[in-house]
């Protein structure tokens, strides 16, 4: 099962470093991350799989929120079903 | 493993964070047609036990699919059988103990508005049905969840006007039972011509004879995201506007299909339809009078209108239907008043009269809806009012209902506050000549033909 996370807001240093670390602590695989500008926002999309994940969705939603602030950024971790029901046909 | 794009994810979210997308409501339709007891306390118990049996996990459910998503679900909501028809076997005078026990399973289910206080009379009335009409005004001042509705007309039996005639005093009776509450009493209960019986949203939701013995209904919105789409497309034709909200409401729609069919899933509910109404609430940004304008209007209410409302709502309903595999209850844009940011700084700019809403129900859903009018506006007048409203339902083969607000003690230039999703109205004037000998004259008028179609 997959889940996207994407992180918005300014650039700064140690984003990737602090998301990574809270995913490795419970047991999420980064699969893929791409970096975009998109008016005027700083925009990173991680695709990760949270099939083996420790614990349970919210949690790790929370966690991640969390960091976000942390770095004065917003982070968001919603599965994938809902961007595959809205940009699918 | 194909990946989505990132322009696509990062949209979507911002249709969640500063568009207000979310999905309106999932509400859950019970059928109580199988209780019976000629004693209204035993009929009581068993309908408080079967819908908290049946609901227990709705509000739960909705909650982690919330999580899981991202995406918000505004309102968990319950719709039950017409209560006329589940009263009619007990041999009580009022139905309020009823619409107590509705309120006391909203309450233990967690659910904020439960619908189906209502009854069904568009061609006369049967036992129970008038038993339910005149136990409105008390059931809607002692309970706080409970909604009412009553369908006075179709477009196959026509308009019930004695049916009519008693909806202006029980609106009436309603708002002065409520009066130390704005009226509130009235902004909870709904007069319908061609009521559907699978409308998930509230006032007017309940649970038709047709359905299942359990369905889950889904209501989608979205205004802010279709305003936005339009302002991004800036200068275009009216084709291409079109085509911009065909393709937002896909979008939206898909996302209502997607938490429905995971909710009824585990529920273990069969998913009913996706609700593809517009449905503004009073928020800044969630506004589908602000739509209008944003396509080029000076304010929502001025020569226009009309035909942009109609083109929206036609076209939200062609980019929708794609998108899910049952499409049904009222489906289309709403233009509840005191619900809309907009159409509140319309009516207060003078710019939106009662009789340019009247005519803007025609080509949309709903009708006449959020309208709060004088505290001395006649029963009669309202009576005309609601009339006036259904025929345009009737003739149209659509649905169109009232749900008006007379504020006891107040007049032109005060409002009423609701607050919450209900809003803020701004007292709208209305006509005082009266109808009154019309009204009296009770009776049916007929349906109309279905031929010679000018």
């Amino acid at each position: 099962m997959r889940a996207v996370i994407t992180v918005v807001g300014k650039d700064r240093t140690g984003i990737i470093a602090k998301l990574s670390d809270t995913l490795y602590r419970n047991n999420v695989n980064i699969q893929d991350i791409s970096q975009n500008v998109m008016d005027d926002m700083f925009a990173m999309v991680m695709f990760v799989d949270i099939t083996n994940c420790v614990v349970d969705f919210s949690q790790l939603s929370s966690e991640l929120d969390k960091d976000g602030q942390s770095l004065g950024m917003k982070v968001h971790c919603m599965h994938e079903e809902i961007f595959d029901a809205m940009h699918r046909i | 493993m194909a990946m989505i794009n990132t322009r696509d994810i990062l949209e979507t979210i911002k249709m969640i964070e500063e568009e207000h997308l979310d999905i309106r409501t999932i509400t859950m339709g019970i059928s109580l047609r199988d209780l019976a007891s000629d004693d209204i306390h035993t009929l009581c118990d068993k309908i408080y036990d079967k819908i908290t049996r049946r609901a227990e996990k709705l509000v739960a459910t909705g909650e982690s699919i919330e999580r899981e998503l991202g995406i918000p679900i505004i309102n968990k909501r319950i719709s039950v059988t017409p209560i006329a028809m589940v009263g009619a076997s007990t041999t009580a005078l009022s139905y309020v103990p009823i619409a107590q026990a509705l309120d006391r399973a909203a309450a233990a289910t967690g659910v904020n508005f439960i619908g189906g206080f209502s009854a069904l009379v568009q061609k006369g009335f049967a036992k129970g049905d008038e038993v339910l009409l005149n136990s409105i005004p008390e059931a809607l001042t002692v309970t706080d969840k409970v909604c009412s509705s009553v369908n006075v007309a179709s477009t196959k039996a026509g308009i019930n006007l004695d049916a009519v005639s008693l909806m202006g005093h029980i609106i009436k009776a309603t708002a002065e039972m409520t009066k130390d509450n704005q009226s509130m009493g009235c902004a909870k209960l709904v007069v319908f011509a061609n009521a559907v019986d699978d409308n998930p949203f509230m006032a007017g939701a309940f649970h038709g004879i047709g359905e299942p013995e359990t369905v889950l209904n889904v209501g989608v919105s979205g205004p802010g995201v279709v305003q936005s789409a339009i302002r991004r497309a800036g200068d275009c034709s009216i084709g291409e506007i079109a085509e911009i909200i065909k393709k937002t409401a896909f979008k939206i729609t898909r996302m209502g299909q997607l938490v429905g069919s995971l909710a009824s899933e585990r529920l273990g509910v069969p998913f009913g339809i996706v609700d593809l109404s517009l449905a503004p609430t009073p928020a800044v940004g969630d506004s589908v009078a602000r739509i209008l304008e944003e396509v080029g209007l000076e304010s929502c209410g001025c020569c226009g209108t009309t035909a942009i409302l109609a083109m929206l709502n036609d076209a939200v309903k062609k980019g929708g239907v794609m998108a899910s595999s049952n499409v049904g209850g009222l489906s289309g844009a709403f233009i509840p008043v005191s619900e809309d940011e907009g159409m509140i700084a319309a009516v207060r700019a003078g710019a939106l009269s009662m009789e340019k809403l009247e005519a803007m129900t025609a080509v949309c859903s709903v009708g006449i809806d959020m309208v709060a009018v004088p505290g001395d506006t006649s029963a009669e007048v309202i009576s005309g009012l609601i009339a006036d409203e259904i025929a345009i339902g009737v003739v149209n083969t659509k649905t169109t209902a009232v749900r008006v607000i007379p504020a006891i003690g107040k007049g032109v230039g005060d409002s009423v506050e609701f607050g919450g999703l209900l809003g803020s109205a701004p007292i709208m004037p209305i006509s005082t000549y009266s109808p009154a000998k019309f009204i009296h004259r009770g009776g049916r008028i007929p349906a109309p033909i279905h031929s010679l179609k000018n």
